[in-house]
């Protein structure tokens, strides 16, 4: 069963039971459209050489792979690396989807750029890159999200993109993506939709995949060159999933390196209380994929709480579902709490805020490396730049007082 | 023959009218009432909204349809409960379910199947479920001898048509636009010629649905379709009427007249 597993998604788009397309018959021609141009670029030289071009020269590639030492060394543990995706250009992992798509619509010749966003990351880097291309961007942002990441809603107004609230159902992520899709099956024609995550319909699960892969790439060769050898585990957090796909995918044959995605835990472990789609959640469909998903036993999707906007969505990339399930990779929580003491902790021992997203794989890696030896390794993707959580984390400070 | 194909057989001499409505908007009790006041003011076949917290394909009337019946906790065996309560009054009136994939998968496909033949539902229609991802619930509703209803939209090529024709069965849906439903960019002349591409490709009756709102377009359209669906429309005067029945004979009596009034054959 393990076999095979870098090899997928199958030609249809599942990963095992996992993925496919459910989506409204208008978009399959646009899905398959995009995946005959994705196919088509994804081996062409010229093509790919330009992207790397724009990874060095614009987002700023390699990310450092850095020793924080410090922090290790109050743990007691194993040795800590970051994998720094927070210094690439717009302060995280997301420039490196989001330029490569843009890239794409671009070439397929589309003047209309929309995304969805929860953090604003992603919103952020499609509104960069669409900014540099002259294309025309709409983001799609919950209005709870837009006002706890008031910050990166003025970047995309700088970048000249609009953005429009949503205030439907609980009004976050999942919401966002509601109403990036409907904008998408009116307007298909000349709009190309850059999900932000590892999530949706087929082919954007494998193709956001492949355009993170270069995380974990970049890692595997540091980690021979300053290790001489492979790290023991590696750490991301996972909301829809596509930075912990970034860093798993080069190693998933590599079994060996015990990989572990950190999920939500939220205010507790009942429905609503978290977004841990495969910790807690059940097979189901939203979005585009089959995967694992926060759904009422009614199929009504179930309501999520996380101090991280990035994370606060009920699916999870169907990649991950079923590498759950072939038990290659194990996903585990930690709560708003040991997120926020993460981010503490890191700042005053290492001088790096990070993103809230990326505190909660940061919280989890303090977990097991006090457990650990310090001759063993542990790389966590410090996914994103915590600029945009300041407020937020302010606020709630003041409150607390 | 089965009920559905019945009704279908009998279009070839009558415009069908199909009528939208969510189970449970604008509350539960007036919904079975409602079904009734849809046939008695000219409805062929009715379609039965199944509620959903994320319905991705819905315009903000129907949006809101669903969130209104999923207030009052309507859920399946809610849906299946009314279907059985119009059907002791009316056996002859098919009924589709329309909704979304998850709550049917939770529900559990084999029960869910099970509880729509034993209610009295003639078809079934998951908008997230193109013909691609259907293959397996499609034979398990076709042993009961119930129909699988898809989408036909302006971007789905001749290829896709001829392979979603072979395994429908009832009638396909026709979308009349490149959207969501409510939407208010119908062009009646696109959609004429596209059903004049379709015929030859189709073997069901087509119906035409999404964003007819007024009786002119309705009738231009219907000229050259069996059926049309009306949605939005009557979720917004559902919404905003207290007698809905009243309502209802007040809305589609119209529609029903300017139906009848059409001679010329649809093929």
């Amino acid at each position: 069963m393990h076999e095979h597993l870098s090899h997928s998604p199958d030609t249809s788009g599942h990963f095992g039971d996992y993925g496919g397309r459910f989506v409204a018959e208008t978009l399959i021609s646009a899905l398959n459209q995009l995946e005959h141009t994705y196919q088509k670029v994804r081996n062409d030289a010229h093509w790919n050489d330009a992207l790397s071009r724009n990874l060095q020269q614009y987002v700023g590639r390699p990310s450092p792979l850095y020793h924080a030492a410090a922090w290790s060394r109050q743990l007691g543990g194993a040795q800590i690396y970051f994998k720094r995706e927070d210094l690439n250009h717009t302060g995280s992992h997301k420039i490196n989807n989001a330029l490569a798509q843009v890239h794409l619509a671009h070439y397929m010749g589309k003047k209309r750029i929309i995304a969805e966003t929860g953090a604003g990351q992603h919103g952020v880097a499609t509104a960069t890159a669409a900014a540099r291309l002259g294309l025309e961007c709409v983001v799609y942002m919950g209005a709870e999200d837009i006002t706890r990441q008031a910050s990166n809603v003025y970047k995309m107004k700088l970048l000249g993109a609009q953005v429009v609230a949503v205030h439907d159902g609980s009004c976050t992520l999942k919401d966002a993506l509601n109403e990036a899709l409907r904008d998408w099956v009116t307007n298909v024609e000349n709009t190309f939709y850059v999900i932000g995550s590892v999530a949706g319909p087929h082919p954007y699960p494998m193709m956001v995949r492949d355009f993170q892969k270069i995380i974990g790439e970049e890692t595997y060769h540091q980690c021979l060159e300053c290790l001489g050898k492979q790290p023991n585990v590696l750490v991301a957090c996972v909301g829809g999933g596509s930075n912990a796909i970034g860093l798993f995918y080069r190693f998933i044959e590599e079994k060996s390196v015990r990989l572990i995605g950190v999920e939500a835990g939220g205010v507790g472990n009942a429905l609503g209380e978290h977004a841990a789609a495969l910790t807690y959640g059940r097979r189901g469909v939203l979005h585009g994929m089959r995967s694992y998903l926060l759904s009422h036993a009614s199929g009504q999707v179930a309501p999520t709480t996380s101090i991280a906007a990035g994370l606060d969505y009920p699916g999870v990339g169907p990649e991950h579902a079923w590498l759950k399930d072939c038990g290659r990779a194990e996903y585990v929580t930690v709560t708003d709490e040991q997120a926020i003491h993460a981010f503490h902790e890191i700042s005053t021992h290492e001088g790096i805020l990070p993103a809230l997203e990326s505190c909660h794989a940061l919280a989890y890696t303090r977990i097991i490396a006090t457990k650990m030896s310090s001759q063993d390794n542990i790389v966590v993707n410090l996914s994103g730049r915590g600029d945009k959580d300041l407020e937020q984390i302010a606020a709630r400070e003041e409150q607390a007082n | 023959m089965t009920r559905l194909a019945n009704t279908m057989d009998r279009l070839s001499r009558r415009r069908g009218l199909i009528s939208y409505i969510v189970a449970g908007h604008p509350h539960p009790d007036v919904t079975v009432p409602a079904m009734h006041a849809l046939v008695e003011a000219g409805s062929d076949v009715i379609e039965l909204g199944m509620p959903f917290s994320d319905p991705m394909a819905e315009g903000k009337i129907i949006c809101r349809a669903h969130a209104c019946a999923l207030q009052h906790g309507v859920g399946l065996d809610d849906v299946f409960n009314m279907v059985e309560s119009f059907r002791a009054t009316d056996s002859h009136t098919p009924i589709v379910l329309m909704g979304y994939t998850n709550p049917v998968e939770q529900f559990g496909v084999q029960s869910f199947i099970d509880a729509m033949h034993n209610a009295g539902v003639d078809g079934l229609l998951l908008v997230d479920m193109p013909y691609d991802e259907a293959e397996s619930i499609h034979m398990q509703i076709q042993n009961y001898q119930m129909s699988m209803i898809f989408l036909i939209t302006p971007t789905t090529d001749s290829e896709r048509v001829c392979a979603i024709n072979k395994m429908a069965s009832g009638f396909i849906y026709c979308v009349s636009l490149t959207g969501i439903t409510g939407a208010d960019h119908v062009n009646s002349e696109e959609v004429i010629d596209r059903l004049a591409h379709l015929r030859p490709l189709v073997h069901h009756p087509l119906a035409v649905g999404f964003g007819i709102k007024d009786i002119h377009t309705a009738t231009q359209i219907a000229t050259k379709a069996d059926a049309i669906v009306l949605g939005s429309i009557l979720s917004e005067t559902m919404e905003s009427e207290d007698d809905v029945p009243a309502a209802i004979h007040t809305l589609l009596t119209p529609y029903r007249k300017a139906l009848d009034q059409i001679r010329e054959d649809p093929l």
